[in-house]
């Protein structure tokens, strides 16, 4: 990886590229879409808004960008403070979800588009122009209009179109979101692609965790309006801070039930059906209270001999067929749904409904929250 | 891609699928055909033929063939530079004598009229005069009766108007007129109204079109960028226009405009004015009211055409770099040109056409086109003229389609 790999999951770092400071916004003064966000950027990484929809990660860009004025806190680029800045004085790049290439214009005139404002000479828009569309591969399509080409060659364009201007940094609002999945993977490659060989800092919004485990150096994981946390890619997965983020992020089991044991770090919960399950914590928990429990279901050995913390036998309520893992639906803790994956190797048993099986998992594979 | 393939290679297949799609085409065919019928039937029936027929007239020359039959037959004997030979003075004569007492005279008369100022009169004249029976010189009689029967004039008009079909009308309409030798010259000064009639028209439609379009273009933009609640206010407010008749509207400025109308009694009350504007029976009251009608044509035009322009485009060429002018230039403006383009030619069309506003709003030197063809059509029932007028309004207004459907394409004239 590249250097970005060191950087802190902290909200406060030295000399970001930009800066939110205390940030709300609320369109009808009266909640708010965006609370208190305090978010620094760093220089040439690739940070990724991660949540569901009305999470505020889309606002959140937009104020970046300058379509959206925060109702209080700045927002600073570069240690200046661009709050009350329009988004024509920014020097950001923003590619859209939508195709928002001009269709008035040809491929290059909308690639050139910004160095025409700019007033740039003629010869080296057309210049920078093919180089932009060279670096994307569509070399040969400058003189196409948008309408004629697909929909993954037309958010290249707009892609090109947004790095012709060389900005510092660039924004991108779910670009991949209206693609189809074979070519959101291969435009996936081609974005890490240009933000390694560019340096450029690129902020991305997406609410596909795919997406975001695979391309970000850091991942700001959004939800009712507050990051719930911001880490880089494989701490998000191994250590979510809590419930939301550990759904969110990644297939996930979801027990909960009553704390019958304290240890240091660990906790034994009651889930129920005389089930008890030993598991890992970070938070400080008192016998009686509630907690949620989070073990993802590649984390559970199903029918292997071994010696685990957790091992329970348990009764198949479904098998769902997926060509490359059988998925077991089973009927744990009282009933409620419970997820495993068994590889599909080709021999081993056939599982059934109705089947009862044998499965385990550590301790150190299942984190306990406490119950919000 | 091979299923294709396979289809066109193996000949006997192909031929009967052919053959079923062509099948399945016709039925959809029959189907939209009858669908439409009703509406192609009426408007064949009751516009594109009546129209026609009409046109027809600024060419037809119904009259002269049907009163003087004899005279069109024996007037071809005749060459200019010399007397009308006796059979032509006999034939006109009995022609006239059948056409005594008959309302028909008139009728005669005052198409010729239009073509010899006082011809009327001597047509009426000389079939008051003649006696029941043509004596043997038929020339002796007429000049008798009135000496302008010796005047070639009329008798030139009488041999070029002759045939079946006319250019009289026409070249009226244009203000030129075919002179006894036969050649085609501009009427007298004084006699023209046409031409400044065309050039007024034109004028006042394309000022009323730019006066919209700079009104309306603001008020469109805002409608579609308001949101829904306020939307469909000020939708409302574009639309309450619409269902008021035409003729209450006019009368309504007609109220407020004149001298010790509403509008002077408010500027002079603010104290911006002393004295009453004249703002009727003038230019300026012609375009106050006809802006006032036509703004809603030039409005709904452009907010569609602005409701599908994406703010995406906005903001990406914002964030591109380009400030509020430069995105209004480079984006917003090119993105709108359809409605632009729409909402003029509704707009002029429309006023080209106008007669109520102009004729109760407007002075004697501002009323249009359409003015005339009701004249002409109603009080002087020269129906030749009127045709041949509309004829021309028609041929004006096509030309200005093509013109602008080849600047700006065909496409983009719709109106969504």
């Amino acid at each position: 990886m590249n250097a970005i790999a060191s950087i802190p999951g902290k909200s406060q770092i030295e000399d970001p590229i930009v800066r939110f400071s205390g940030v709300r916004k609320s369109y009808d003064g009266e909640t708010l879409v965006v609370r208190d966000l305090n978010l620094d950027i760093v220089r040439g990484e690739f940070l990724t808004l991660l949540g569901p929809s009305g999470s505020g990660k889309t606002t959140s860009l937009m104020m970046l960008a300058g379509f959206e004025a925060p109702t209080e806190g700045t927002i600073s680029i570069g240690g200046k403070d661009v709050t009350a800045l329009p988004p024509h004085r920014r020097g950001i790049g923003v590619v859209f979800q939508n195709y928002s290439l001009f269709p008035h214009m040809t491929i290059g005139q909308n690639v050139g588009y910004p160095l025409r404002v700019r007033g740039t000479a003629q010869d080296e828009i057309d210049k920078r122009v093919m180089e932009a569309l060279e670096m994307v591969e569509l070399g040969a399509f400058g003189d196409r209009r948008p309408a004629q080409l697909s929909g993954g060659q037309q958010q290249r364009a707009a892609l090109a179109r947004a790095l012709v201007f060389r900005p510092d940094l660039v924004l991108l609002d779910e670009p991949l979101g209206a693609l189809d999945k074979q070519l959101r993977e291969q435009m996936q490659y081609e974005l890490k692609r240009l933000h390694e060989e560019l340096k450029v800092t690129m902020v991305y919004v997406t609410h596909d965790q795919t997406e975001a485990l695979t391309m970000s150096d850091r991942i700001a994981v959004f939800n009712d309006g507050r990051i719930q946390q911001l880490a880089r890619p494989a701490d998000l997965y191994e250590n979510p801070q809590n419930a939301f983020v550990a759904e969110f992020v990644g297939e996930n089991n979801r027990l909960s039930g009553i704390v019958t044991g304290v240890g240091e770090n660990s906790v034994q919960v009651d889930v129920g059906g005389a089930a008890v399950v030993k598991a890992r914590t970070s938070s400080r928990f008192a016998k009686g209270e509630k907690a949620v429990l989070s073990l993802r279901p590649e984390r559970v050995a199903v029918a292997q001999a071994g010696k685990w913390e957790n091992d329970f036998t348990v009764d198949i309520d479904k098998v769902v067929y997926l060509g490359d893992i059988n998925r077991l639906l089973l009927r744990f803790a009282g009933g409620s749904e419970f997820a495993v994956r068994v590889a599909n190797v080709g021999s081993g048993p056939a599982y059934k409904r109705g089947d009862s099986v044998r499965i385990a998992w550590r301790q150190a594979d299942c984190l306990a929250f406490p119950a919000e | 891609m091979s299923a294709t393939t396979t289809l066109a290679d193996t000949g006997q297949v192909p031929r009967r699928l052919r053959t079923l799609v062509r099948r399945a085409e016709r039925q959809h065919l029959t189907k939209m055909l009858a669908l439409m019928a009703p509406s192609v039937v009426f408007v064949a029936l009751l516009f594109v033929v009546p129209i026609a027929l009409f046109l027809f007239r600024s060419v037809d020359n119904v009259e002269i063939p049907k009163y003087l039959p004899s005279t069109v037959a024996e007037i071809g004997q005749w060459h200019e530079g010399e007397m009308p030979p006796e059979g032509v003075y006999r034939a006109l004569t009995e022609d006239l004598i059948a056409l005594k007492g008959e309302p028909e005279a008139a009728v005669l008369g005052r198409r010729l009229n239009y073509s010899v100022p006082g011809f009327r009169g001597l047509v009426t004249r000389t079939v008051r005069q003649l006696p029941d029976t043509v004596p043997a010189s038929a020339r002796d009689l007429l000049a008798g009766i009135d000496e302008r029967w010796l005047d070639p004039v009329y008798w030139a008009t009488l041999k070029q108007q002759s045939g079946r079909i006319t250019d009289f009308y026409l070249l009226s309409a244009m203000d030129l007129q075919r002179g006894t030798d036969g050649a085609i010259t501009q009427v007298d000064e004084t006699q023209a109204v046409f031409l400044s009639l065309y050039g007024r028209t034109l004028y006042t439609s394309v000022g009323v079109t730019v006066i919209c379009l700079l009104i309306g273009y603001p008020v469109a933009a805002v409608m579609a960028s308001a949101g829904p609640a306020a939307a469909n206010w000020l939708l409302m407010l574009v639309l309450v226009p619409f269902w008021t008749s035409l003729l209450v509207r006019t009368t309504a400025w007609v109220v407020l405009l004149q001298t010790e109308g509403l509008v002077n009694k408010i500027l002079i009350y603010l104290g911006i004015i002393n004295e009453p504007l004249s703002l009727m029976f003038n230019t300026a009251g012609v375009f106050i009211a006809m802006v006032h009608v036509l703004l809603p044509y030039m409005i709904l035009p452009l907010y569609s055409v602005m409701k599908g322009v994406s703010p995406v485009h906005l903001r990406a060429a914002s964030s591109l770099g380009a400030p509020p002018v430069t995105v209004f230039r480079t984006v917003y403006l090119p993105l709108t040109i359809p409605g632009i383009a729409a909402g003029c030619t509704l707009v002029f069309v429309l006023s080209v056409g106008f007669y109520v506003t102009p004729a109760l709003v407007g002075g004697p030197s501002d009323q249009m086109i359409g003015y005339f063809i009701a004249y002409f059509t109603n009080s002087a029932v020269n129906w030749g003229l009127a045709s041949a007028l509309g004829a021309f309004l028609i041929l004006v207004i096509a030309a200005i389609y093509l013109v602008l459907g080849k600047v700006v394409g065909f496409d983009k004239l719709r109106v969504r």
